[in-house]
């Protein structure tokens, strides 16, 4: 049976509508689920690690791509390596980091396949030293919607290979994908953490760190006033020398526990915790890959944990001055999320509608309750006032006019799926929120 | 111990896919037979990309019982030590299909059960003399036959029977033969069958489970997961009477 009807929702578990789904295990059951009618439109889904509705497709088609998952070719000599789109950033660290090569662009969650990455043009905490994810794609092949396969670079098609870049799967689904891996010397990572106690300290210490290789911090969104900021500025080089690390064990969250587990009195607890472990001139470690670039893929399902209502992300990019109205704002609500990320970033790259710019990415949760889309419009109108814009691998309330405002691209991304989707084919509950065909949905 | 070479017949399968994949990085070459050529040479890149194995590809279709004996020719002559086989090719329409379409009751009986006990007897004097191990894919749905899927079911018992004396015969010359039943496995053959849950379990973790049987010192059958003997030892014995009015 090709098709079966399930709920899909993104990785922050909102409800959504039912859709229909299919596994492809071969091309040929890949193209069958691309041409194969059906009502509605058709959008690639990789393992579901948007937070939104950019891989949920309600009252349409998903084709589910995480079992196209083969290595094409790989050349040690360069680390160039062709993979089947469906592959896992999991995957290839594990085959590969043991080879000496590391994926250049590591998201915050390695189960993430290729695919996606590109779809979303990802980005790490070494943006600023190495771009986002397409930066280091030289090609992939693009299965269009009448099911033919085209084989898009820079070269061959800039308008195409821009527009897939960060385009939300909305030009067609990637079948495989030509990216090259850096060679490092160990597994491992000199791993620095420093406290800070407000915002200032903060961006100073990022600055000042500017040579690391990876840089992130994390700050205590509950803290206010003069303490606006506080948190931990995390920095990381690579180690010339390897340690020993134990098989990982996956441990997962059991059940999912009432949504009131999360409030802020424990949020509070846990800010405070993280912090007090830390000593007050920092730390400094030797850390493997996985246990720095990945903290949260060691509990599996940890999503769950926000209960039944599920949670919604925040992330934007903003310029420095943007900062302290948004956390301020964050604050005020007081709506209890505790990993928030603060990342400086890099010069945008070519996708054209592809999240990473200049400025500064804060990234948080907040659980699903009364009051949260009004937060999150506020942090839309705040973002969009500084000239910033928010990241649709995380939304899932943005509106169309904030989304076209933020996304000055978007009417040349819309010419091109005019090009190679003119009988609109291709959507998904986000295209359709976002307007992103404009005209009719 | 390590097998020098694996055979992998039905090798487009996920399960098989997953099974190559961990025989690879035991250290084994491996043959990947099947009727895709176009998939398995895409699995085959994989491999070598991954292990740095010898891998090749050959045609093979379980229905064409004619050419059973010149693939287990070519298959003996290309390579040396001892061997592997994977059975892992199965057909598996709903009863509804077939009812609404009798002819295909044959088709489903010779690929699951005719087609793998051709192709393992004439395998038999190759394993004889290489020496090796045989791994089958049954079925829980072998083991009593249901309303709802008993025409698969009734040839999956055929060839865990026929495994059984099989199994006797190689163990003369100290060959092992396996039988795995699986129960419900997330592939294409479960899609929008089976529901998701508890029972569902990875093709990758029964690879695993699959290989490290073979490079053990075990025969005979076992289920996967294990939980799947306890549910078949009561599906086995619930008293007919009960048993005809069960929705399953
Ligand atoms: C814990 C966690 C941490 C994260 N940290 C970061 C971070 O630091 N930086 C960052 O940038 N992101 C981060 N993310 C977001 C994540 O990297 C992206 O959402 C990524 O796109 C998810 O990949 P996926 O395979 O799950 O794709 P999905 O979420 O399934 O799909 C994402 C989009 O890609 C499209 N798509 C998927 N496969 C294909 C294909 N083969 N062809 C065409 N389109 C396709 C889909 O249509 C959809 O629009 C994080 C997510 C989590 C859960």
């Amino acid at each position: 049976m090709m098709w079966k009807t399930a709920t899909f929702s993104g990785w922050g578990r909102l409800p959504y509508g039912t859709c229909e789904a299919a596994r492809p295990e071969r091309l040929s059951q890949l193209r069958a689920a691309m041409t194969g009618g059906g009502a509605g439109t058709v959008i690639a889904r990789g393992l579901g690690r948007s937070y939104g509705d950019c891989a949920v497709n309600e009252g349409g088609r998903l084709v589910l791509t995480e079992r196209l998952d083969r290595l094409v070719s790989f050349d040690a000599t360069t680390g160039e390596v062709v993979v089947e789109a469906g592959i896992s950033l999991r995957s290839l660290l594990d085959i590969f980091l043991p080879r000496g090569f590391i994926v250049p662009v590591c998201p915050g969650s390695a189960f993430v396949t290729v695919g996606g990455a590109i779809a979303n043009d990802v980005h790490g905490k070494n943006h600023e030293k190495d771009g986002a994810f397409a930066a280091h794609v030289g090609w992939f092949e693009l299965m269009l919607p009448d099911g033919e396969i085209v084989r898009v670079s820079r070269e061959s098609d800039a308008a195409l290979f821009d527009a897939t870049v960060g385009g939300i799967g909305l030009t067609g689904i990637i079948v495989t994908a030509c990216l090259r891996l850096t060679r490092v010397p160990s597994n491992a990572l000199i791993v620095r953490e420093r406290p800070v106690p407000d915002l200032d300290a903060l961006l100073a210490k990022l600055h000042e760190e500017a040579s690391a290789t990876y840089s992130v911090a994390w700050f205590d969104a509950l803290a206010g006033g003069g303490g606006l900021g506080r948190g931990i500025v995390e920095t990381a080089t690579v180690s010339p020398t390897s340690i020993q690390i134990k098989p990982r064990k996956a441990r997962s969250l059991p059940i999912t526990p009432p949504s009131l587990v999360l409030n802020p009195l424990s949020v509070r607890a846990f800010n405070a915790l993280y912090r007090a472990r830390m000593p007050s001139n920092g730390r400094e470690s030797l850390r493997g890959y996985d246990k720095f670039l990945f903290p949260l893929d060691s509990l599996r399902g940890w999503n769950r944990m926000y209960g039944k209502p599920g949670f919604r992300q925040f992330q934007s990019i903003v310029p420095a001055a943007a900062l302290v109205p948004l956390l301020e704002r964050i604050r005020a609500s007081r709506a209890g999320s505790f990993l928030a990320v603060l990342k400086a970033m890099g010069p945008a790259g070519t996708g054209m509608l592809a999240f990473p710019m200049a400025g500064y990415a804060v990234a948080l949760d907040f659980p699903n309750r009364p009051g949260v889309v009004e937060l999150l419009g506020d942090l839309e109108r705040i973002t969009l006032e500084h000239g910033g814009r928010v990241y649709l691998a995380k939304d899932s309330c943005l509106s169309a006019q904030g989304f076209a405002a933020m996304y000055p691209r978007l009417p040349e991304f819309q010419d091109v799926l005019e090009r190679v989707d003119p009988k609109r084919r291709l959507g998904s509950t986000m295209s359709r929120r976002l307007g992103i065909r404009g005209g009719a949905p | 111990m390590t097998m020098s070479r694996w055979l992998i017949l039905g090798a487009t399968s996920p399960i098989a896919r997953e099974f190559a994949r961990v025989a690879a990085a035991s250290g084994a070459d491996i043959v990947l037979a099947g009727r895709d050529m176009e998939d398995m040479e895409r699995s085959a890149a994989d491999i070598r990309a991954r292990s740095e194995r010898a891998v090749s590809v050959v045609e093979f279709d379980a229905l064409d019982m004619a050419a059973h004996e010149a693939f287990v020719r070519r298959f003996d002559e290309g390579g040396e030590g001892s061997v592997g086989v994977f059975v892992a090719f199965g057909f598996m329409p709903s009863q509804a299909e077939i009812d609404a379409t009798p002819e295909l009751g044959a088709h489903v009986i010779n690929a699951n059960f005719t087609g793998a006990a051709s192709v393992l007897l004439w395998l038999k004097p190759v394993l004889e003399k290489r020496k090796g191990v045989v791994v089958v894919l049954g079925s829980v749905a072998g083991d009593r036959g249901r309303a709802s899927n008993y025409t698969y079911g009734s040839a999956k018992a055929g060839l865990h029977t026929f495994l059984q004396g099989l199994r006797i015969v190689l163990g003369r010359s100290g060959v092992r033969v396996i039988n795995i039943k699986p129960g419900f496995i997330d592939t294409g053959m479960s899609w929008g069958n089976v529901k998701d849950g508890p029972l569902m379990a990875e093709p990758r973790a029964l690879a695993e489970r699959a290989l490290k049987l073979a490079d053990g010192k075990g025969e005979g059958e076992s289920y996967f997961p294990w939980f799947w003997f306890v549910i078949m030892t009561i599906i086995k014995s619930v008293p007919y009477k009960i048993f005809r009015k069960l929705p399953i």
